[in-house]
């Protein structure tokens, strides 16, 4: 096919004078960009190979190396950006679809960012959270009114989650991730009270005494979907979409799929393992019922079942439909969700803002008289602690965090997680990579980061005056908008700040 | 700006009396009481509710009406005539008070549902004439009902407390139960339907503090067809209570436990079967949970309930003597009126209801299938 006209994206930039030969950057390459010449006595690097993962950067001991961005531009063109022309180039060449990893990385707007919250001062007073006990525990499930002469108090008559945090990890199949991230989420879940998600890949056997702090998912795959495990799981996800890839269904290819992933996902050893993209006995919302009564009546109405949807334009009205249809808990992932491979094109352009959906989901429930009886928990793009309280505020009872949990493990955002040579082990089923994450250490940065973030949250909810966190769900007062449009603030419910 | 169109935040006194006993007594120790605390109020805003006040009419609604002007008053007759029986109309005694600047026309009417339009609507006739007041005060500019239970009657003015019990001549009336409001608004509303206490059918509600929850108290609230039309707080809580007690037949303690609920780890201190109630109770009405500092005094015919906030952020004292039961924002707004020596004199702990029923009442809001 010619040359390959792609100019490579990053320079390698070693700096000799520091450099000692020591030969840890050829080790902890994956994707071969350093090697020792023997002939030269010193170490090259292929520039063309790098993806800026910096995993040689940060193990480097004299930190001789740094990673550019390669200074060739193609001449300006503000129509014809670079990434438009290589990704011709790319396509001329290959014919197939672009794959990328993580979420939509494209310069929309982030409504978070558009959102202060409010605090008190002398006419309320402000609770210090180090002198006052400020409280977060949040319940997920339906809630039923109670009426004196029914007795409705007892436990079982609709399950429910109970966090001690409104924050849970997002699904991240076994697969997708390696084994020993699982490890570190489960770890991390149960120490800090509260939930981890499986993803679509099954649970794998070491982490079988941890199913009280997993919630398990059955997406169009079906992949490790068995009685025993919907039955010991806290909580049952029905995965309809995922905000990365809305309207796609997921491809693991056959290399990722080793004895263990066979095993996790019941199907043979180096099978691809497609997802197809609607669920094939999922046509229709009374279907969706069927789907989750189907796993109540497994599951002896004793698990809160989940469905999980990407924030779409219609989301308002599918989300109605999925509490009529019977689920405890509504799932919405906006369009900046991570993903490990999704075609480029899906990530980048379909789906919308998370925060848009969330506050037009929130009212439509209301509208309906049915926000009680289902909970909201979003998903696509928490970055930090202030995106909690602002997500909370808008309405939702809680959140996942996917990408800012991978972070805390490693994560270094290069966005090449498809391609299986995660340097950080994180992306990988490569036995000598994925070893590089201690799922103990790996467990401890995640309490660390929810206990930062928890720590944080309750500064903001005191400085409100508010000392439990269900006081924050829907009050959209503690909001304002700064640089929106009047249509934006109709759609989120907010007042402009000043007013 | 009036209440309604923006939110106004207040400092309050309260003060409320009860004799269980229903030994009738008159206004004027409430307005002593209210009076002692007139630094906590500005001014711009003072009233009182009274129970047992209306002898004679006990089966009738009294409304008590705010009006602008002839023509409001014009539109909401006519609209008492077609939906409801009215029997009883005149305007409300008054004594000029130099101090009570600009009063609205004030009117009272005593009323009951027509027959053939419950039927038409299909409900109860309290929630009948709930309906019937949130539709005077939407729909009928210059119109506003402040007032809608039976044997009882709330008024109020702008105006501090004292010279609004003047102004309504509450030394004339004899109740059983009297509540009392000051206000301190940290904005200047000239309207007097802002003052307190805010009523709805029997119940009335004076508040001192300022609900950090108010909009996720207000956005659940709403759900269940109230309307809250003047943003006040004092609004938002009277319905949450009419909602828990009256609607969801839960008993006053349990409506305390949802708005004031003890703190998750005093909730893991108690026994098995309490502690799944309170888990249950606060896991499904946590958008009713009052946040944010407040005491409240809580009125129905049957008597009254004053609470705190779970981390008392606002003063509230109690008192018992014989039969009858203070409550005040300051001991002293007690010590002026207590008759003789007080037998037990108390600040009650955050979260912790001071109830006092009458006599052989077992709950607070008379409710009306049981009346009936």
């Amino acid at each position: 096919m010619g040359i390959n006209l792609v100019m490579q994206e990053y320079e390698v930039l070693r700096n000799e004078a520091k450099c000692i030969g020591c030969k840890i950057c050829v080790n902890q390459c994956a994707n071969n960009v350093h090697r020792w010449d023997e002939d030269w006595q010193m170490i090259i690097s292929d520039d063309k190979y790098c993806v800026n993962c910096h995993r040689c950067v940060v193990f480097c001991p004299t930190g001789a190396l740094s990673i550019r961005k390669n200074a060739n531009d193609f001449t300006f063109n503000a129509n014809w950006e670079n990434r438009h022309i290589k990704n011709i180039y790319r396509q001329a060449q290959s014919g197939g679809v672009l794959l990328t990893g993580m979420g939509n990385d494209r310069p929309y707007p982030v409504y978070w960012d558009k959102m202060v919250l409010n605090a008190s001062q002398v006419t309320n007073p402000s609770i210090d959270p180090l002198r006052e006990p400020i409280e977060l525990k949040v319940f997920l499930g339906r809630k039923s009114a109670l009426n004196e002469k029914d007795e409705v108090f007892k436990d079982d008559i609709f399950p429910w989650l109970e966090l001690d945090l409104p924050v849970m990890f997002s699904a991240m199949s076994f697969g997708s991730v390696s084994l020993n991230v699982h490890k570190a989420l489960a770890r991390a879940a149960e120490t800090m009270g509260t939930y981890w998600n499986a993803g679509e890949g099954g649970v794998h056997a070491d982490l079988k005494k941890s199913m009280n702090h997993t919630i398990v998912q059955v997406a169009s795959g079906r992949f490790g979907v068995n009685p025993a495990m919907l039955k010991e799981a806290a909580a049952v996800e029905i995965k309809i979409g995922q905000g990365a890839k809305p309207g796609i269904g997921g491809h693991l290819p056959g290399e990722k799929v080793g004895q263990e992933v066979a095993d996790t996902r019941m199907i043979p050893v180096g099978s691809d393992a497609i997802s197809p993209a609607p669920h094939h006995d999922i046509y229709s919302i009374e279907d969706l019922k069927q789907l989750i009564f189907a796993i109540k009546e497994a599951t002896d109405y004793k698990k809160p079942v989940a469905v999980k949807v990407a924030a779409v334009h219609n989301i308002a009205a599918i989300a109605s439909g999925i509490a009529r249809a019977g689920a405890d808990i509504i799932v919405i992932d906006g369009f900046r969700g991570g993903t490990g491979a999704a075609p480029q094109a899906i990530r980048d352009n379909v789906g919308i803002p998370i925060e848009f959906a969330l506050a037009a989901v929130d009212q439509r429930l209301r509208e309906e008289g049915i926000r009680n009886e289902v909970s909201i928990v979003v998903a696509g793009s928490i970055r930090n602690s202030s995106d909690i309280v602002k997500a909370v505020a808008l309405g939702a009872d809680a959140v996942y965090i996917g990408t800012a949990a991978l972070i805390a493990l490693g994560c270094h955002m290069c966005q090449k997680c498809y391609t299986g040579k995660c340097n950080w082990g994180i992306a990988t089923q490569d036995p000598k990579l994925v070893k590089r994450l201690n799922p103990e250490i790996g467990a401890r940065k995640l309490v660390n980061l929810l206990t930062a973030w928890q720590h944080e949250i309750k500064e903001m909810l005191g400085g409100m005056g508010i000392n439990a966190i269900e006081s924050l769900r829907g009050n959209r007062l503690m909001l304002r908008g700064i640089g929106l449009n009047k249509k934006e603030l109709e759609i989120l419910g907010i007042k402009a700040a000043g007013e | 700006m009036n209440e309604g169109k923006v939110r106004i935040s207040s400092g309050c006194a309260i003060a409320g009396i009860i004799d269980r006993k229903r030994e009738m007594f008159s206004g004027t120790d409430i307005i002593e009481s209210i009076a002692v605390m007139h630094e906590r109020s500005n001014g711009l805003g003072g009233g009182f509710a009274a129970y047992g006040i209306y002898p004679g009419y006990e089966d009738c609604y009294a409304l008590h009406i705010f009006f602008d002007d002839k023509g409001a008053r014009q539109k909401t007759e006519d609209f008492l005539n077609c939906n409801l029986k009215v029997g009883m109309t005149e305007a409300m005694p008054l004594r000029k008070v130099k101090t009570v600047k600009k009063p609205p026309q004030i009117w009272r009417y005593f009323v009951r549902a027509k027959e053939q339009k419950l039927m038409e609507a299909g409900m109860s006739e309290d929630e009948f004439m709930v309906q019937a007041v949130m539709k005077i005060n939407k729909t009928i500019k210059g119109a506003y009902v402040f007032s809608s239970g039976k044997n009882m009657g709330v008024f109020k003015a702008v105006a501090y407390p004292e010279d609004a019990g003047e102004f309504y001549r509450l030394d004339e009336y004899k109740g059983y139960l009297w509540t009392a409001h000051g206000r301190f608004p940290t904005n200047t509303p000239g309207w007097w339907g802002g003052a307190h206490p805010f009523n709805l059918l029997d119940w009335s509600v004076v508040h001192n503090g300022e609900i950090s929850s108010y909009d996720a108290n207000r956005r659940f609230i709403e759900m269940y067809e109230y309307e809250c039309t003047l943003q006040t707080d004092t609004e938002v809580i009277t319905y949450i209570f009419d909602f828990l007690i009256r609607k969801n037949n839960l008993s006053i303690e349990k409506a305390a436990a949802v708005v004031a609920p003890p703190l998750w780890e005093q909730i893991a201190e108690k026994d098995q079967k309490n502690r799944e109630k309170l888990r249950r109770l606060r896991g499904t009405y946590g958008s009713l949970l009052l946040n944010g500092p407040f005491s409240i005094i809580l009125s129905a015919s049957n008597g009254m309930m004053a609470l705190n906030d779970r981390i008392k952020l606002r003063s509230l004292v109690a008192a018992e003597e014989g039969s009858r039961l203070y409550v005040a924002s300051e001991e002293a707004a007690i010590r002026r009126v207590a008759r003789e020596k007080l037998e037990r004199i108390w600040a009650p702990r955050g979260g912790e209801p001071v109830i006092a029923l009458l006599e052989g009442a077992d709950d607070i809001f008379l409710k009306q299938d049981e009346a009936n």
